[in-house]
């Protein structure tokens, strides 16, 4: 299954037989003190040092949250679309609770976005899908509904059925454009936590083969040495058909495992990716 | 063991988060005489605020924190019957929930850990708690402290919600209020009217202690 997404010139595939799409997670207030408080005055400025660094990491689709406390969610949204696609070509993955902030970020991006999300609750589906629908952009769906975040990997699997059924037949979704979030927990918290993720993954991609996303700095929230858990998290994830992430595309580490699970998944023939970024790194030779 | 190596040893056991040792040395120093509010005042209460300072401190991470205040939950057990035969209180009683319309319960999961850790009485309401929920529950426990916790930015408005429904129910002076979760801050918290914000499991449990401190000091005799 492929999930096309666009910009005004970059056209970016997700699917089990490309490279693992990587979305950089930084463009996001949560837990960065110091850029709350710029987006409380509607300073947008340290949004270009996101890009720019996000970008050479080797992000190939940019996240683009603008969730603080006590700012205009939905003026920022659109003002942060046009900036960070004024900055780069990358499409964007377009991320807020606010349904107007959706609104906003998809009325002012040029391309077709990754609407970043929605849940099984009836209201949020009824909310958000007619939005996927009119400006033609995908989405990543959550498996846990009013009641609950499910524990069970099989209670997340008949949700994400339920996501389907609804997001295709009521709202006329194509299944492509569907991008299941298989619900990546701290590890710290729980260590079953992780299990299940990726048993949800495997599930997942077993009975609907679509794909799938998940915040992976969750996993390793609290604990020491994030980036090595990642880097061991990820290429897991993949193995069992996790085919992106939203996640920190700044760290060379983290990206190094990402590309060698696409080396070693068969993602990248003949390693050429792979290769290719070793030699990037080289210093130049003469002729 | 002397009194004092057996609390050095409780104090030991539950920084390291050791629950069985952690019990043992509990029932030994009753079995010893020792008086249950030295084996919590001497030595698990100082034990978990030196985790909280490790955790601080950045030298402690979540699950370190996790297992020490469920060992200390642990020996809370043997404990409280005997202290409240003794006539000491428990901390405090802190009813928790999670707001209406948000059903994330990690975080505020690892904060009842750490309260019951510090000894506080703990009811916590669940997930999707209205704010009638709330009200009856603080009517039925006259809880020192009410948290609500949040995942998301487009439920923290719950926060103010449930406060002007303590307001109308007529309990708003009769209960601190704490808020918390991912994308609290704490401008936020004071812009809702909240009367104390933590931004970690341990930083809470500090911030409801000097709450309470607070109250305490400030109420009639």
């Amino acid at each position: 299954m492929r999930t096309m997404l666009r910009s005004g010139s970059k056209e970016v595939v997700i699917g089990d037989d490309q490279p693992f799409c990587i979305i950089g997670e930084r463009i996001n207030p949560t837990g960065r003190k110091a850029f709350q408080e710029q987006l409380r005055q509607g300073d947008l400025s340290s949004v270009e040092v996101d890009v720019a660094r996000q970008v050479a990491g080797g992000a190939m689709v940019l996240d683009v949250n603008m969730g603080a406390p006590l700012v205009d969610e939905v003026e920022l949204m659109d003002r942060a679309v046009r900036l960070v696609q004024s900055l780069t070509d990358l499409p964007l993955c377009i991320d807020s609770s606010v349904i107007d902030a959706l609104d906003a970020g998809l009325r002012a991006y040029e391309g077709k976005a990754l609407v970043n999300s929605v849940t099984a609750e009836e209201d949020r589906l009824a909310a958000i899908l007619p939005l996927v629908k009119r400006y033609g952009a995908a989405v990543v769906m959550l498996p846990n509904d009013e009641t609950e975040i499910p524990e069970d990997p099989r209670r997340r699997l008949e949700l994400v059925g339920r996501l389907v059924d609804v997001a295709t037949g009521r709202y006329g979704l194509a299944v492509e454009d569907i991008v299941i979030d298989p619900l990546a927990m701290p590890i710290g918290a729980d260590t079953t936590l992780v299990n299940r993720t990726l048993e949800t993954i495997h599930l997942v991609h077993e009975k609907f083969g679509i794909n799938m996303t998940l915040g992976a700095s969750n996993v390793s929230f609290g604990m020491p040495d994030r980036i090595a858990i990642g880097a061991a998290f990820l290429p897991m994830a993949m193995a069992l058909g996790l085919t992106s992430a939203i996640m920190d595309s700044r760290s060379a580490d983290l990206v190094r495992a990402v590309k060698a699970a696409d080396l070693l998944l068969d993602r990248d023939p003949w390693g050429a990716n792979w290769i290719a970024a070793h030699r990037a790194r080289q210093p130049s030779e003469g002729p | 063991m002397t009194r004092d190596e057996l609390l050095k040893a409780l104090y030991d056991e539950t920084l390291v988060g050791n629950a069985p040792q952690v019990l043992a040395l509990t029932q030994e120093g009753l079995a010893q005489d020792l008086a249950p509010e030295e084996l919590l005042f001497d030595a698990l209460i100082p034990s978990l605020e030196e985790v909280g300072a490790r955790f601080e401190r950045g030298d402690f991470f979540v699950p370190e924190m996790l297992i020490a205040g469920k060992a200390m939950a642990g020996a809370l057990e043997v404990l409280r019957p005997l202290l409240a035969e003794t006539g000491v209180e428990s901390v405090g009683t802190f009813v928790m929930g999670t707001v209406k319309g948000d059903v994330h319960d990690i975080g505020k999961n690892l904060v009842d850990i750490m309260l019951e850790g510090a000894g506080f009485r703990v009811i916590d309401l669940g997930v999707q708690v209205a704010p009638e929920k709330f009200v009856a529950a603080i009517e039925e426990h006259r809880p020192d402290i009410v948290g609500f916790s949040a995942f998301l930015t487009t439920t923290m408005p719950m926060f103010k919600a449930n406060i002007n429904a303590l307001e109308k129910a007529g309990l708003r002076d009769q209960v601190i209020v704490m808020v918390g979760g991912a994308p609290v801050t704490q401008e936020y918290a004071d812009a809702v009217g909240a009367d104390g914000y933590a931004s970690d499991a341990s930083a809470a449990v500090a911030r409801a202690k000097e709450l309470l401190a607070c109250r305490r000091a400030a109420a009639p005799a």
